[in-house]
């Protein structure tokens, strides 16, 4: 579904060479490392936001390397979320499905569906201003999933939360990503939160991506042991 | 005696003392912002005094005030719109790409500002007379297009928009650098090309940018001269505007007359900047 096939990416300082990986279709992956590793960097060229030098990313079997971040059809929620200041609640949930000229009545019937499985019904008229931290989360969330994407992508989508929000978060993510299929790369320093929600965990150090156990008791895959 | 015993002792010796005062701060702050208020206060002030209500008045009924008074706001008006126009694709892509030749083109649109005023003028006259063989600008607009810009109403636009479309793009790129570029990235991640990113994220957000953009266009266009009268001229009721009816009142000995009317541009200018900010507070309630 998601294949990284020795991808070579330059930003700022660093470098990432020869990045190999691969996420299979509704898998739920985490991506784990310390700041500054280029984990970020992986998901930007994943969206179409950054350039690589070389390699290929193929998404569902295509080449989509020097595809405009418009056609690759995948959900974006990055680290400082970056909603739409003019937009209201409503409006970030219909964007996509405008964009792509879905009928009115489709529309509603899509976020209504958002917004109740998100539990922002209530919001759908409020502006972006005064949000809390979670419902922020929730309509990013939204507008990323809004338009029914293959792909969902999370940069440390939980950081800056309270652990009761936090914990409800982290439910919705699972719950969600269960209903809809959607395969997710999700970015976390949180081992607790990566157990609790990855299929499949990798870890980002020295410029490559490793896989590892999905539980640190757990063995690593015989593929990925080097003692087999 | 213990050391506890011991800050008791002195702590009951030595009673607390407010020491810490901002006065002092306020007062020099203070002190050294009012003097540039008081200047453009006494500025304002002696104007006021030194005319009176029916020198004004006697100015402003003169048909050739009139006229200028007309084209001002007209010329400054559309000085300010093609500024804008221009200022906000130009101030997004130096904001927001990396791009060869950026450095210069950064450079390139700050000449207007540093660059003295009648030198300006006297560019533009040199840009429309200059030969290229048996071809020149001033002489294809007049003959061929029906359309001549030296020493009329065109180039008074013209000299204006040179100058206030300088001031506008830095005041457009200074917001656009404001204005969180990933929300752009994310509504392309949506489906959107960087046109529709620009036209429906980016350029919403920019609106007080634009009203402050604006503003300083049309006021650097009111204030503009010296490059209207090298190449625009100041022919009464042809290219004459409220400031060089300043300078043509001041030349031929009315100095009332020049004081009122450079009293009318500064309640112009006041008008346009109250009527802008409440245009604007408006805006974001």
């Amino acid at each position: 579904m998601i294949e990284f096939q020795k991808v070579c990416i330059r930003a700022g300082d660093f470098q990432l060479n020869d990045v190999s990986f691969e996420i299979s279709s509704g898998q739920y992956a985490v991506l784990m490392g310390r700041t500054g590793r280029g984990k970020t960097t992986i998901l930007e060229s994943l969206c179409g936001l950054r350039r690589v030098q070389s390699g290929t990313i193929m998404i569902r079997g295509m080449d989509v390397t020097d595809w405009p971040p418009a056609d690759r059809e995948i959900g974006y929620v990055p680290q400082d979320l970056a909603l739409f200041p003019t937009f209201s609640v409503a409006e970030h949930l219909q964007f996509a499905l405008r964009l792509r000229r879905f009928q009115a009545t489709q529309i509603d019937r899509r976020v209504n569906e958002l917004a109740e499985m998100l539990g922002i019904t209530h919001l759908l008229k409020r502006q972006i201003e005064g949000l809390s931290g979670g419902e922020s989360q929730r309509v990013a969330l939204g507008r990323a999933l809004s338009f029914r994407p293959s792909v969902l992508l999370l940069d440390e989508p939980l950081s800056a939360l309270d652990s009761e929000t936090r914990e409800e978060i982290q439910t919705l993510l699972r719950t969600l990503t269960e209903n809809t299929g959607v395969t997710t790369l999700h970015i976390t320093h949180n081992a607790a939160e990566a157990t609790a929600l990855a299929d499949r965990r990798f870890h980002i150090s020295a410029g490559q991506v490793i896989e590892e156990a999905v539980n640190p008791e757990q063995q690593p895959k015989p593929s990925d042991s080097s003692s087999g | 005696m213990t050391d506890t015993a011991t800050y008791r002792t002195t702590g009951t010796k030595s009673k607390l003392k407010r020491r810490c005062a901002d006065l002092p701060f306020f007062l020099v702050m203070s002190g050294i912002s009012s003097c540039f208020i008081l200047l453009i206060v006494l500025l304002l002030a002696a104007d006021l005094m030194f005319t009176s209500f029916e020198d004004f008045r006697a100015a402003v009924m003169k048909p050739e005030i009139q006229s200028a008074f007309r084209l001002t706001i007209l010329s400054c008006t559309i000085a300010a719109l093609l500024s804008i126009w221009v200022a906000t694709p130009l101030g997004y892509l130096l904001s927001r790409y990396r791009f060869p030749g950026r450095l210069l083109i950064d450079t390139i649109v700050d000449i207007p500002i540093v660059l003295p005023p009648l030198v300006l003028g006297l560019s533009l006259l040199i840009l429309f007379h200059l030969p290229f063989g048996n071809w020149e600008l001033e002489a294809w607009l007049r003959d061929d297009i029906g359309f001549p810009v030296t020493y009329r109403w065109p180039a008074v636009i013209l000299a204006q928009f040179s100058v206030s479309c300088a001031f506008a793009v830095r005041t457009m790129r200074v917001t656009f650098d404001q204005i969180n570029p990933r929300a752009e990235d994310v509504a392309r991640t949506l489906g959107c090309s960087r046109g529709q990113a620009f036209l429906q994220i980016a350029l919403p957000q920019s609106w007080r940018g634009m009203i402050a953009a604006t503003t300083i266009a049309w006021a650097r266009a009111l204030g503009e001269f010296g490059p209207i009268l090298v190449f625009a001229g100041a022919t009464r009721m042809r290219t004459e505007v409220l400031s060089t009816t300043v300078f043509l009142e001041l030349s031929i000995g009315q100095l009332n007359a020049a004081v009122a009317v450079s009293l009318l541009m500064v309640a112009m200018a006041v008008v346009v900047l109250v009527v802008l900010r409440v245009l604007g507070t408006g805006l974001t309630s």
